[in-house]
C-alpha cells in the first residue's frame, strides 16, 4: 500500500455522520471514513445499499440530508466549485458522447476544464495511447466494444489531471478479462498521476484489489479494513454444506459440533478453523442428508455474509 | 473569460456535430411543418380568408410565416427533448462535475438550439417566393435577426421543461399539452380578428404571439401594413426579447436546482 501523506494536509476525502434521505427512506445513515491521498478507496456493498448516492454526494451532485463531507479540505456543502477543479468522475452510464469520435469526446471534455490547443491535444493523445485506444481515435463511440468505451470514459475523467477520480461501479459489464486490465490501469494512473481512487463496485474482485474497502450495507458502513483484514475477521475457513434438509441438519451439526450454522441461500455455513477437517467429519457423520460440501479460504463476500446474514448478490435478484 | 467562452463553445460546438451526424433530425424538424404547410394551407385557401388581412393574401401566404415559428418550435422541441435523457445517462453528467457554472451551461446549450433553430428556419425561409412574397437581402437579415431572438427564447422554453423532467414521455405531454397549444394560438394559424373574447385574450397573453408578429413584421418591412391587424414592430420585438430573457433565466434556475 502507498499512502502518501503530505504533511498536515487534509486528506482526499473525509467523511463523517453523512445521512441521506429520499422522502421518508433513509439511503445513507451515518457514514464516517476517511481517504488518504494516494489511496485506491473501494466501496463495496449490494445495490440499494447506498453506494450510489453517496457517489452522487461525494460528485457534487447532490447535497446530504445531514452530516458533514469534506474533499481536500473543502466542504462538500459551500465549496463545491472548488471541488469540481480537482474532481474526475467515471459514471455508471456512460458519458461519452456516442455520436462523437473518441479523440472528439476527450478534447470537448478538456475545453470545460479549460484546456485547449496542443497542450489538449498531446495530453489526449498520450493517454488514449496508453490506453491503448491510439487507432480508434478518429472512431466514433458508437463503433466500440463497452470495454474499449469503459477505456474513453477513464481517458476523458483523468484528463484534467484530477487529484481525486470518483468511480460509480466502473466495470459493470466488462468481462473478467476487460475488468483486470481496467483494475490495472486505476493502479498505472496512481502510480504516474499519484491519483487518488475512491470506487463503488459490487464485483469482488474489483474490491479485492483496493488498499481499503469499506462495506456498505442498507445506508450503513458496517465494516472499514483492508481486503486483507476484512477477510482474517471471518476466522479460519469457510465450510458451505448443501443439503436437502436444511433445517434440520443445522440442529443436528449444532448438537454435534456445538457449531451455530448459518442458513444462507438454502445452505448452511460455518466458518471455522481446519475447514477441511470439519468438513470431512460432517459428511461422516451425516453422509446419508448431506448433498455437497464446499470449503475455502474466506473472500470479501464471507465477510460480508458474516457481517449482514445475506449475500451480496440477494438483493439484486430481489431488486 | 477563458472559463465561460470556451465550454460555451465547445458546447455549441457538440450540438452541431450532432446534429450534423443525424441526419433524420434536419428532415424531421422541416418536413412536418412542410406537410403542414402543403396540406393546410392548400386545404384552407379555397374556403377560407384570413380576415382582417390586406387584400390579396391567400392562406398559404398568411399561413407562411407561422409556418416558419413552427419549424423554429420544433427543432427547438427536438433538440431539447435529449437533454433529458443527457443528463441523466450521457454526456451531460460529465458536464454537470466540470468546474462551470450552471448559466455557462444553459449559454452553451441555447446557443447550439438556436443556431440549429435559425439555419432550419432560414432553409425555410428560401420557399417564400412560392407564395409572393418578393425576398431582398435586408429582409433575410432582418427575418434571421428576429428569427435568432424568437429560437433563443423557445430553445430555453425547452430546456426549462428538459431540466424539470425526467423522462422523455414527461416531455412529449407538455408539448401537446403547452407548446402546440402555445403555437395554434400565436397567430400562425389564425388570426386574433373576430375570435370570441376568452380566445383573443389567450393570444394577446401568449409571448410567441409576438413572436410571429415580429416575423411577419420582418417579412412585409417594405409594404408597411401588409402583415395586417397584429402587436406592432417594437412592442412584438420588446416581448420577444422579454421572454428569451426569461426563459434564459429560467432554464439557469432548473438546471442548478438538479444538481448544487
Amino acid at each position: 500500500m502507498t499512502i502518501v501523506e503530505f504533511g498536515a494536509s487534509p486528506p482526499a476525502v473525509e467523511v463523517q455522520g453523512l445521512g441521506h434521505q429520499y422522502g421518508e427512506r433513509w439511503a445513507l445513515v451515518g457514514v464516517t471514513f476517511t481517504v488518504a491521498r494516494g489511496e485506491i478507496f473501494g466501496l463495496l456493498g449490494p445495490n440499494g445499499g447506498g453506494k450510489t448516492t453517496l457517489f452522487k454526494i461525494l460528485a457534487t451532485l447532490m447535497r446530504a440530508t445531514n452530516g458533514l463531507g469534506r474533499i481536500f479540505g473543502s466542504s462538500l456543502d459551500s465549496e463545491a466549485a472548488a471541488i469540481r477543479r480537482h474532481l474526475g468522475v467515471v459514471f455508471q452510464h456512460p458519458s461519452v458522447d456516442p455520436k462523437l469520435t473518441v479523440l472528439e469526446n476527450v478534447e470537448h471534455h478538456g475545453h470545460l476544464y479549460g484546456w485547449r490547443g496542443p497542450a489538449l491535444r498531446g495530453r489526449a493523445l498520450s493517454l488514449l495511447k496508453r490506453f491503448g485506444l491510439d487507432d480508434r481515435i478518429r472512431d466514433r463511440v458508437e463503433t466500440l466494444s463497452g470495454g474499449l468505451r469503459r477505456r474513453v470514459e477513464l481517458a476523458k475523467a483523468i484528463l484534467p489531471r484530477p487529484a481525486l477520480l470518483l468511480l460509480d461501479e466502473p466495470s459493470t459489464g466488462l468481462d473478467p478479462g476487460a475488468r483486470r486490465q481496467f483494475t490495472g490501469y486505476l493502479e498505472t494512473l496512481r502510480q504516474e498521476e499519484g491519483v487518488t481512487v475512491l470506487l463503488t463496485t459490487h464485483i469482488l474482485e474489483e474490491a479485492e484489489r483496493c488498499d481499503r474497502v469499506g462495506i456498505l450495507d442498507r445506508g450503513t458502513l458496517v465494516a472499514l479494513d483492508t481486503p486483507e483484514a476484512l477477510k482474517a475477521r471471518v476466522g479460519g475457513d469457510v465450510v458451505v454444506i448443501h443439503a436437502a434438509d436444511p433445517d434440520g441438519l443445522r440442529a443436528k451439526v449444532a448438537e454435534k459440533f456445538g457449531h451455530e450454522p448459518r442458513i444462507v441461500d438454502g445452505s448452511l455455513r460455518v466458518e471455522c478453523a481446519r475447514g477441511h477437517e470439519f468438513a470431512r467429519e460432517v459428511m461422516e457423520a451425516f453422509s446419508d442428508s448431506v448433498s455437497a460440501v464446499t470449503f475455502g479460504k474466506p473472500t470479501l463476500e464471507d465477510v460480508f455474509i458474516s457481517l449482514t446474514g445475506r449475500r451480496l448478490w440477494d438483493e439484486q435478484r430481489e431488486r | 473569460m477563458r472559463r465561460i467562452v470556451l465550454p460555451v463553445l465547445t458546447l455549441w460546438w457538440r450540438e452541431m456535430l450532432r446534429f450534423c451526424r443525424q441526419r433524420s433530425r434536419l428532415a424531421g424538424a422541416l418536413a412536418q411543418p412542410l406537410v403542414f404547410w402543403i396540406l393546410l394551407g392548400g386545404g384552407f385557401s379555397a374556403s377560407f380568408r384570413p380576415p382582417g388581412a390586406p387584400g390579396g393574401m391567400g392562406y398559404a401566404e398568411y399561413f407562411y410565416p407561422g409556418i416558419i415559428a413552427m419549424v423554429i418550435l420544433f427543432t427547438a422541441i427536438f433538440s431539447t427533448i435529449a437533454v433529458v435523457e443527457d443528463r441523466r445517462e450521457g454526456f451531460l453528467q460529465g458536464v454537470l462535475v466540470a468546474p462551470i457554472g450552471r448559466p455557462t451551461i444553459i449559454l452553451g446549450q441555447s446557443l447550439g438550439g438556436t443556431t440549429l433553430a435559425l439555419l432550419e428556419g432560414l432553409l425555410f425561409l428560401a420557399l417564400a417566393p412560392l407564395v409572393g412574397i418578393t425576398l431582398t437581402g435586408g429582409a433575410f437579415v432582418r427575418v434571421g435577426a428576429v428569427a435568432f431572438l424568437v429560437a433563443f427564447g423557445l430553445v430555453n422554453l425547452g430546456l426549462v421543461i428538459a431540466w424539470r423532467l425526467d423522462s422523455t414521455q414527461g416531455f412529449h405531454a407538455i408539448m401537446n399539452l403547452i407548446l402546440l397549444p402555445m403555437w395554434f394560438l400565436s397567430g400562425a394559424f389564425f388570426p386574433a380578428t373576430g375570435v370570441p373574447v376568452w380566445l383573443e385574450w389567450a393570444m394577446r397573453l401568449n409571448p410567441l404571439t409576438y413572436g410571429v408578429a415580429a416575423l411577419r413584421h420582418s417579412l412585409y418591412w417594405e409594404s408597411p401594413g401588409g402583415a395586417g391587424p397584429i402587436p406592432p414592430f417594437t412592442l412584438s420585438i420588446l416581448v420577444t426579447l422579454g421572454f428569451a430573457v426569461v426563459t434564459f433565466a429560467g432554464a439557469t434556475w432548473a438546471a442548478s436546482r438538479k444538481a448544487i
